[in-house]
């Protein structure tokens, strides 16, 4: 016999446990996973703060994914209390046994006096770009937004820069600084896909911020065409919410770390030989630092650049896209980073290998007797290459309080 | 015997082996080991003085030697010794 809507929610109600506003209020935090299953529309106007977001119709394909525990419990919302009775009935078939609908929805929710949030909105151009972003919980649109607001800064746009460049360009990060003061030359082709042939001996920062625009136009590149100095370090990276270290030479490597560590600004290091890399994030007191891993530089014929021993040119490709993916991760506040874990990359044998790294009690930057020293004026002498005087402890770091674009 | 990878960078200096199997209980014995059988290692490696240079770290079984006890850690016959020195190129 046909059913009419009254008869669908009559069984609906006999079956679901509704809870109120206030009962849900009340609830402790983490005591049960809260779902909106209003339509995307609806869910920008406002939710509950630490609601997640399922619409209705997506519930039975999405609900495992959020909810693995069907004994858990489980609240569902929409805006009247009618939808989410209908929701909460699904999952009942499905074998959630806790699931409770709220009487009223949002609208009792608000009509209450109880906080809510208003989630970032994306226009509908970023919601169809960063699509394949938004499908992922993890980072969905609030994940997403912070990727736009957010500041990453190159060291060089070479083979580690340029796969960096790209992916960083992709996926949105809104403002990406670029230091480098070469030209594309005819070999650098090999590895340095941001660069093209018709751009040879081209700035290399104009170059990118061709193939960057042309990627994504909505990104904001700043053009530092300067080498990174001693004198002009703190400078450049004021600001930045992280840095990819893509430079070829050790002083470089040293003087941006200092620095970085003064700033309290996180570096994802990366550097390669041939057919293989190396790759590890620095978390300013967090995990050690460059000269916690490296005290001195080896001398040059045991580490030659690329342009002296070559290098396969995929190596940096791989290196430079793991850098970048430390770098989103940082920038989203998620997941393991390799602070305190050193990657080695061997492309012959196809072979990745994990080491363990320390902050080093001694070292003269980042440890806790040099902070002290520093700011008690009499900082520890830095031995092999770098700045002759310690940079100053700003500790600005993620939260930026000097614009990139400033400074460019 | 304990397995030594020899970072590629000297690798010339060991006929091209990315790993050798040398004999020795510490540290200290598998480097002079090594440096025994590949003299020209010896200015690479060590120091006037005969330490380890500071530019070469050494992992056993993925951890720094420098945060290991004692000065001559001991290294087991089933163990695995990387020496490592810093890459330059970006």
């Amino acid at each position: 016999m046909p059913k009419s809507y009254a008869d669908l929610l009559r069984e609906a109600r006999a079956q679901i446990r509704e809870v109120t506003p206030q009962d849900v209020v009340a609830l402790p935090a983490d005591a049960a996973t809260v779902i909106d299953v209003r339509e995307d529309s609806e869910w920008e106007q406002g939710h509950l703060p630490g609601a997640r977001h399922i619409s209705k119709s997506y519930i039975e394909q999405q609900i495992e994914g959020a909810v693995p525990n069907r004994d858990a419990p489980v609240v569902l919302y929409c805006a009247g209390g009618v939808r989410s009775l209908f929701a909460a009935q699904t999952l009942a078939d499905m074998g959630y046994t806790n699931v409770a609908s709220m009487s009223g929805g949002f609208q009792a929710w608000k009509g209450a006096g109880y906080e809510f949030k208003t989630p970032v909105t994306l226009t509908t151009e970023q919601k169809q770009r960063y699509s394949r972003h938004l499908l992922i919980p993890e980072v969905g649109s609030e994940g997403q937004a912070k990727l736009l607001g957010s500041k990453a800064l190159l060291i060089g746009a070479g083979g580690l820069g340029s796969p960096a460049a790209l992916y960083l360009a992709a996926a949105g990060v809104g403002t990406i600084g670029i230091v480098d003061f070469d030209v594309v030359d005819v070999s650098n082709l090999q590895r340095q896909i941001i660069h093209t042939t018709d751009r040879v001996g081209e700035r290399k920062v104009e170059s990118a911020r061709k193939a960057i625009e042309a990627l994504n136009p909505e990104v904001k590149v700043i053009a530092h065409e300067e080498m990174l100095v001693a004198a002009n370090v703190e400078r450049i990276i004021a600001g930045y919410d992280v840095i990819l270290d893509g430079t070829d030479t050790f002083e470089t490597r040293y003087i941006l770390n200092d620095a970085a560590v003064a700033a309290g600004i996180p570096v994802i290091h990366a550097s390669v030989f041939r057919f293989e890399g190396q790759l590890t994030t620095f978390i300013p007191f967090e995990g050690p630092c460059y000269r916690c891993l490296y005290p001195t530089p080896p001398p040059p014929e045991l580490a030659p650049g690329c342009s002296v021993a070559g290098v396969l040119g995929v190596v940096p490709g791989i290196l430079g896209m793991l850098q970048t993916t430390e770098a989103l991760k940082v920038l989203l506040g998620m997941g393991e980073t390799l602070a305190g874990r050193l990657l080695l990359f061997d492309a012959l044998e196809m072979e990745f290998t994990e080491l363990r790294l320390r902050r080093d009690p001694n070292c003269p930057v980042c440890s806790d007797a040099a902070v002290e020293a520093r700011k008690a004026g009499r900082p520890m002498q830095v031995d092999a290459v770098g700045a002759d005087v310690p940079f100053a402890m700003t500790m600005t770091g993620a939260i930026g309080k000097v614009s990139p674009e400033a400074r460019a | 015997m304990t397995t030594v990878y020899i970072p590629s960078v000297l690798r010339s200096n060991v006929g091209g082996a990315k790993t050798l199997e040398l004999q020795g209980d510490s540290i200290r014995s598998v480097v002079d080991a090594l440096v025994e059988q590949h003299p020209s290692l010896t200015g690479q490696l060590l120091t006037d003085d005969g330490e380890l240079n500071r530019f070469v770290n050494v992992y056993v079984n993925g951890q720094d030697v420098r945060y290991l006890s004692g000065l001559d850690p001991p290294v087991a016959p089933a163990d695995e010794v990387r020496l490592l020195p810093a890459m330059a190129g970006g």
